[in-house]
């Protein structure tokens, strides 16, 4: 049995299969289909400093190999976080990261830090796609000064593992990646979703309530791979890759991109069990390709 | 309630109206438990235009046979495809998923109102209050007379009244409007159907101080309340249809 374990600066992820946030609540929702234990972490819904009810209905359009959602990160923020939902999951027998969002850097720091208190949480990543409100509602993450603002004021704030989830709809997304790596971040995670829509014809209106909204699914694979293959060469920090990724076969493509560690999202929704199936194909295809460990292929590409 | 992953086996798939299947779902095991009201998350293989799963409401589900009935609208690629499935094809399915319907008490006198394929979850609630002793009312209603589903059916497990907009069949206009409302007095009412008739009813029912509750549908992905795209708003803020619904009590509800 080849070894699985991959490590994220001081995180230790027993096999680096992880959950992204948005699509697998807080885990206790998908108990009973999956054993929590078995993967290497689980990152929660995105937690803001304030309540949020996110936007109206509806919030999502199926799409050729994907959806498009607008949830708009709707959470009861991290103090209801901490005081109901981390007594719940702090005993699961897996990294527990939390997804953090804001709308400035202060509250993003704040955030951070009351996460900072929370023993049982190794790790946040942090949500930088979100719109500066104070910036016409443009996302921190899709210029390097606003990724830099959010990843510095949290970085003071934040003592533990930081992992930046990072935008595609940029330019040169290695240039953020740069900039988030010279402001102390731990890893960068990537990518968050893309862009989209969709049209009902007959009613001639979009099907998301705020037009737009983010693709994720298989559709967003290749484009998703290509940027951490980019990234991956850019920085020396960890890369945890997702975008699309169904499989074990997926995963291993990310691995050798250059990614240390993944995550499935869109992919529960088709099979809430999958993360399990992705961890157990990727150590039989090692295992069947005389590898010891994950790390021997790892950044090969 | 438990939910489970299975690879269900497909008994028998019979059209029974040019938009509507009947499918028939059994397993090597016994079925889980699942009460009226819930629903399954489907996943339609072979249909390269869709992607997620179909939730489908649970019609009714027959112990002694071991078969899941799932009532069927065949009115996109994904539930098209479902309709060519064929004795001992395997239907993946997610079950059972939210709340349901709120059970009956003995002596309540309990209406099930129903319209379109939102009869079908209606059938399995009415049977399960059929064996507890309590006898159910249902009142379905369709466009015209062909459009009536189950209707026999629904005769083995309660009285049922019927209305079709055209008067083909039972009394001429929507639910609302038959006089079984006007003749007899309902503890409570279980809806479910296209939302203009529900609302109808949660309006009929509001004016009268009957209790009421709705079984919604809204598009969802995870069908687990992990992804929060099936909300709906209410009077605790935003809440999925998939995990804190399908049923809501009408007094919870934005309607009006």
């Amino acid at each position: 049995m080849a070894d699985l374990s991959v490590k994220i600066k001081d995180l230790a992820l027993k096999n680096p299969v992880m959950t992204a946030s948005g699509t697998f609540g807080y885990g206790l929702e998908f108990a009973d289909l999956m054993p929590l234990d078995g993967i290497g972490g689980i990152i929660v819904k995105g937690t803001t400093l304030k309540p949020r009810e996110g936007n109206d209905y509806p919030r999502m359009a199926e799409t050729a190999c994907g959806m498009l959602n607008c949830v708009g990160l709707q959470n009861k923020g991290v103090d209801y976080f901490c005081e109901h939902i981390y007594p719940q999951i702090k005993d699961i027998d897996t990294n527990m990261i939390v997804n953090v969002s804001g709308s400035s850097p202060e509250d993003y720091a704040e955030c951070a830090a009351r996460i900072d208190a929370l023993e049982k949480i190794p790790a946040i990543e942090l949500n930088i796609s979100c719109p500066n409100v104070k910036d016409g509602g443009m996302a921190f993450g899709v210029t390097c000064a606003g990724a830099s603002s959010v990843v510095k004021a949290v970085r003071q704030a934040y003592h533990k593992t930081l992992i930046v989830k990072l935008s595609p709809n940029v330019t040169d997304i290695s240039e953020i990646a740069r900039a988030v790596e010279a402001e102390g971040a731990d890893s960068v995670s990537l990518i968050n979703t893309l862009m989209g829509m969709a049209i009902d014809i007959e009613r001639r209106k979009t099907l998301l309530s705020i037009n737009t909204g983010g693709l994720s699914g298989p559709a967003v694979k290749p484009v998703a791979l290509r940027m951490v293959w980019q990234v991956a060469k850019a920085v020396r920090i960890p890369v945890v890759g997702l975008g699309g990724i169904c499989s074990a076969k997926d995963a291993i493509e990310f691995l050798m991109a250059g990614a240390t560690a993944i995550e499935i999202g869109t992919a529960n929704f088709l099979d809430p069990a999958i993360s399990i199936k992705v961890r157990d194909g990727i150590s039989d295809w090692l295992d069947s390709h005389g590898c010891q460990s994950v790390q021997e292929i790892i950044g090969v590409i | 309630m438990k939910k489970y992953l299975l690879d269900l086996r497909v008994k028998s798939v019979e059209r029974i109206h040019e938009r509507y299947v009947l499918i028939k779902l059994t397993d090597d095991k016994p079925l889980p438990e699942m009460l009226p009201g819930q629903f399954v998350e489907v996943r339609v293989d072979g249909s390269p235009a869709t992607f997620l799963r179909r939730p489908i409401s649970i019609n009714f589900v027959d112990r002694e046979r071991n078969e899941l009935w799932l009532l069927v609208a065949t009115i996109g690629d994904g539930t098209r495809r479902l309709a060519v499935l064929t004795q001992g094809d395997i239907l993946n399915c997610l079950l059972p998923l939210g709340n349901g319907f709120t059970p009956a008490k003995v002596g309540e006198r309990v209406l099930l109102i129903g319209g379109g394929v939102g009869v079908a979850p209606l059938l399995y609630m009415g049977a399960e209050m059929q064996k507890t002793g309590i006898e159910p009312t249902f009142l379905l209603g369709a466009r015209t007379a062909k459009d009536l589903l189950l209707t026999n059916i629904f005769n083995m497990y309660g009285r049922v009244y019927v209305t079709t907009e055209d008067g083909s069949e039972g009394e001429k206009g929507f639910v609302t409007n038959h006089s079984i409302l006007q003749q007899e007095h309902f503890d409570r009412i279980s809806t479910c159907g296209p939302t203009p008739m529900m609302k109808a009813v949660a309006r009929l029912a509001r004016d009268r101080g009957i209790d009421c509750e709705a079984s919604l549908e809204n598009l969802m992905a995870c069908g687990l309340g992990a992804c929060l795209c099936c909300v709906e708003k209410t009077t605790e803020g935003n809440l999925c249809v998939c995990k804190d619904g399908p049923v809501f009590n009408i007094s919870r509800l934005l309607w009006e």
